[in-house]
Order: C-alpha cells, then sequence, then structure tokens
C-alpha cells in the first residue's frame, strides 16, 4: 500500500500508550458478540511464555504505559503469573479481562501478589438466567459475582464490563445496581460494536434507537449520583450517531493489539480490512512494526484521507473513525466512515440498524469453532 | 467502608490524602513527564499538580501540603488552600486520591 509522505506531524508515531495482549482466544463461554475476530486462533499457534515476556520488555521501551491481558479467555494461561510479574517488573500497569468464572482465590491472590493492579470482569445481564443464556454457560454468572466479591476483598480495584444490547438493554438499571453492590470502581456499559460476531448476529443484538437514548439517559443520571463512587463510561452505538468515535484514538496512534499467535494489530478488527498484511512480533521487533509496518502506516495521520474527511474541521479529533466499518460498507478503508452523517453511506447505515432493531430476535449464532467452520482452515501466520 | 457501602471522598483542610495502592505516579521517561496510571485512564497531571501529589502520603492533612507549597511558591497560604483543596476533591472524584 502506498503511503503519502509524512509531512505533516500527525502523521508522524507518537509512543503507543496501551498494548492488548490476547494471549489466547480459547474461552468457556460463547458471547455472541465476541470481539474476537471469526477465524479464532489455535492454542498449538500461541506465543510461548518468553515470547510475550520479551514483548512486554520491547513494549515497555516504545512507551507503553497500559497492559490489557485479554483473551479468548486470559486465565487459561498457565503462564498468567509470570506474564503479571514481568508487567510489574517493567513499570507497566496491567488489567486483567476475564470472565473470571475458572478464577480461584488463591490464584487470584497469587496475582495480587505479583502485581497485578487491576481486574475488569464482564457480566452478560443483572438476571443469572439471562446472563447464563447469552454466554452459553450454565451458572456462568453466579461464580463471576463470586470472583468480582474475591477481588474486592482482596483490596484490588474492579470494573464491571456490561456489553449492552437488545437482549438484556432492558435490565440496565439493575446491572447498574449490581456494580455498585460488588463496590465496583469503574462499570463500562458498553453498546456491543458490531464487527466480527456482533456483525452476525446485528438482527438478534441491535437495540432501537430510543432504547439507546434512554440507556443515555439512564447512564447520566447515575453517573451523577454515583459521583466519586462508581465511575461510569458509557460506549454507544456508532450507528445513531452523528459523528465517528475516534475508533483506537486514531489508528496507529495510542495502542497496539497483538493476537495470540503474535500478530501485531492497529485494532482488533484490522484484519477483516482485505489487502492489508500485519507483522508478527515473532520476526519483526515490535518498535519497527510500530514505526514503519505498512499496516500501521497505513491509516496514520490524516494523509490517507479522502473527502469529506480530508478537509473536515474535525478530522484530528476522531481521525476519521473506524476503517474497519468503511471497509464493511464501502468496500474501501479510506473512504469516510459511514458512521459519519457526511458520508454517503450514512443513511443506508442508519436503515440496516433500524431494520435489524425491528426485527424478532431469533437464534444467536454462538462463539465457538463450529459456527465458524468455513474459516476453520484459516492460516494464522 | 461503611454498612452503606462506600461514599464519595470529601476533601477538608483536615483531610490526609493519599494514592490509593492501584493508581501509580510514575515518571514516564520516553516522553518525559509524570503521568498518573489509573483502571482503564490516564492523566498527565501538570508540574503543580505533581508536587501536591507527591506530599499525598495519608500523613500530611491538605492544610500542611497547602503549607508547604506556599513556602516553596512564595504564595499567599489562604489562596493555596483553596486551590489545593478544589484540585485534590476533583482528583479525589476521578479515584486518583482517597482521604
Amino acid at each position: 500500500m502506498s503511503i503519502a509522505p509524512a509531512s505533516a506531524s500527525a502523521d508522524r508515531a507518537p509512543a503507543p500508550v496501551g498494548l492488548l495482549a490476547e494471549l489466547t482466544h480459547r474461552c468457556p463461554l460463547q458471547c455472541p458478540y465476541c470481539s474476537n475476530p471469526l477465524a479464532l486462533e489455535r492454542a498449538r499457534e500461541e506465543l510461548a511464555s518468553e515470547e510475550w515476556l520479551d514483548v512486554l520488555a520491547q513494549a515497555a521501551d516504545l512507551g507503553v504505559l497500559q497492559l490489557h491481558l485479554s483473551g479468548g479467555e486470559p486465565t487459561l494461561r498457565r503462564d498468567l503469573e509470570p506474564i503479571v510479574a514481568q508487567a510489574a517488573k517493567l513499570g507497566l500497569y496491567s488489567n486483567l479481562i476475564t470472565a473470571g468464572l475458572l478464577l480461584t482465590r488463591e490464584r487470584l491472590e497469587g496475582l495480587a501478589a505479583r502485581g497485578l493492579d487491576h481486574v475488569q470482569i464482564s457480566i452478560q445481564d443483572a438476571d443469572g438466567a439471562n446472563a447464563d443464556r447469552i454466554a452459553r454457560y450454565d451458572n456462568a454468572h453466579e461464580r463471576k459475582l463470586e470472583v468480582a466479591r474475591w477481588v474486592r476483598a482482596l483490596g484490588l480495584p474492579l470494573t464491571i464490563n456490561a456489553p449492552i444490547h437488545r437482549q438484556n438493554i432492558a435490565g440496565l438499571p439493575s446491572i447498574i445496581a449490581l456494580a455498585e453492590s460488588l463496590g465496583a470502581q469503574r462499570l463500562e456499559v458498553a453498546h456491543v460494536q458490531y464487527y466480527g460476531w456482533a456483525l452476525a448476529n446485528r438482527k438478534a443484538l441491535m437495540p432501537t434507537r430510543e432504547q439507546v437514548l434512554k440507556s443515555a439517559d439512564l447512564v447520566d443520571a447515575a453517573r451523577e449520583r454515583l459521583k466519586g463512587v462508581l465511575a461510569i463510561d458509557f460506549v454507544a452505538p456508532d450507528y445513531y450517531a452523528r459523528r465517528p468515535k475516534p475508533c483506537m484514538g486514531g489508528w496507529g496512534r495510542g495502542s497496539i493489539n497483538i493476537t495470540p499467535s503474535g500478530k501485531a494489530l492497529p485494532c482488533h478488527a484490522a484484519e477483516s480490512i482485505a489487502g492489508l498484511t500485519f507483522d508478527n512480533v515473532r520476526t519483526r521487533r515490535l518498535r519497527d512494526i510500530w514505526l514503519n509496518s505498512s499496516a500501521f502506516k497505513a491509516f496514520r495521520g490524516t494523509a490517507w484521507m479522502r473527502e469529506p474527511c480530508r478537509s473536515c474541521e474535525l478530522r484530528e479529533v476522531d481521525w476519521g473513525g473506524c476503517r474497519c466499518q468503511a471497509f464493511a460498507m464501502a468496500g474501501a478503508a479510506a473512504e469516510a466512515d459511514p458512521a459519519c452523517d457526511k458520508s454517503a453511506l450514512h443513511s443506508d447505515f442508519v436503515r440496516l440498524a433500524e431494520s435489524a432493531a425491528s426485527e424478532r430476535p431469533g437464534g444467536l449464532l454462538y462463539r465457538n469453532r463450529h459456527n465458524a467452520p468455513h474459516l476453520a482452515g484459516h492460516s494464522a501466520g | 467502608m461503611s454498612a452503606s457501602g462506600p461514599r464519595r471522598t470529601v476533601i477538608c483542610a483536615a483531610s490526609a490524602p493519599q494514592l490509593p495502592r492501584h493508581i501509580k505516579l510514575r515518571h514516564d521517561a520516553v516522553r518525559g513527564r509524570w503521568m498518573i496510571l489509573a483502571p482503564e485512564r490516564l492523566f498527565s497531571p501538570d508540574a503543580v499538580a505533581v508536587a501536591v501529589l507527591k506530599l499525598c502520603d495519608g500523613s500530611r492533612t491538605v492544610e500542611q501540603i497547602a503549607l508547604e507549597l506556599a513556602q516553596t511558591y512564595s504564595a499567599p497560604p489562604g489562596q493555596i488552600l483553596t486551590d489545593v483543596t478544589a484540585m485534590l476533591q476533583e482528583l479525589a472524584d476521578k479515584g486518583v486520591v482517597t482521604a
């Protein structure tokens, strides 16, 4: 891919602040909005412990401050302990993003002793039966709550992450109350973003515009009531927005995502864009990938932009929004994000959401290897 | 923690603020500045905020912190106390300090 000369400062690479380490794509849950790609990577392809320890050292050297240990389910990695210890040694702020249910209290204590800074546990609803149906795992919800209580009992800060969609949005007030009763410091009310598995389930998950507006009002009221007690982050579904989200804080500006097999991606959905090639930390240094690889340079800054983005006064605020969504809708990743009402495709995009939201919720396509059989042979190299 | 659950931290002159264990104030050598690391958040405090936070050891009161800063910066203690209290309240509401 050819890139315009990086003359403006916006097109130079700032040091990344965040690293999302997807330690594995294995997971006991089957949430139908999982942010992993449809082509799940296999256990035998995963980076070894020493490779992760080296990647973390390279990341800290590059300027990364925050490490998100994610998956799949990161606690399935038996070497989570040395990985957490390495993060602490390097001064990386470590955040364990987990479903929680596989943790024992002893293991959690061990991770805290090795310097784990923060735990984020996802919940699927406040109603246990519905939560277990969405995750397709019996008693997952009750076990998550038990682990969340251990997190607080050990003095670790807790974030509850609640992905929101049409099949749980009615329970939002109970979800807020649950986060409060668990003593969480943060709650993420995160409307599902429609890529990968969630895109495949859009008709079953998309909320109506009225539901989204009501959820925003509920969050505003709760923020006021819980000021200084529970911080609430709200992620809106961009189908009903006028302006796109500043996806990842801009392509290649703030974060790096590393897949279980070591591919370095500008965002977790970047592999959905045809024509990009991604380097692997097994064969190229992270600094070189960040600064010089074609994938990270492809949409960094503003030089790649076409109209209406190129002359938009917000081009260095939202950085053009989401490239994956532009590719999915317009067939070219350098086109405007259809979430922006300046995009020629915006009205089609809104119609897709409205039409999906008006469907009777059908069956869910659960996230597992069986449900992506046509991709089973996909190589992760 | 009271039976009714966590409460908002209210900062006054007699409060003895400190950083909770999960908040890290560290110098960032790559960017050449101080950073506050918090769950899913990063703050880049200015020089005054760094000076205040370094004194937040859980034993000094806000009043003592303001007095020390008034001497360092040769500024009127009353004004400094007002400013420091407001700054710490803002940081408390972000979860960066407790008292």
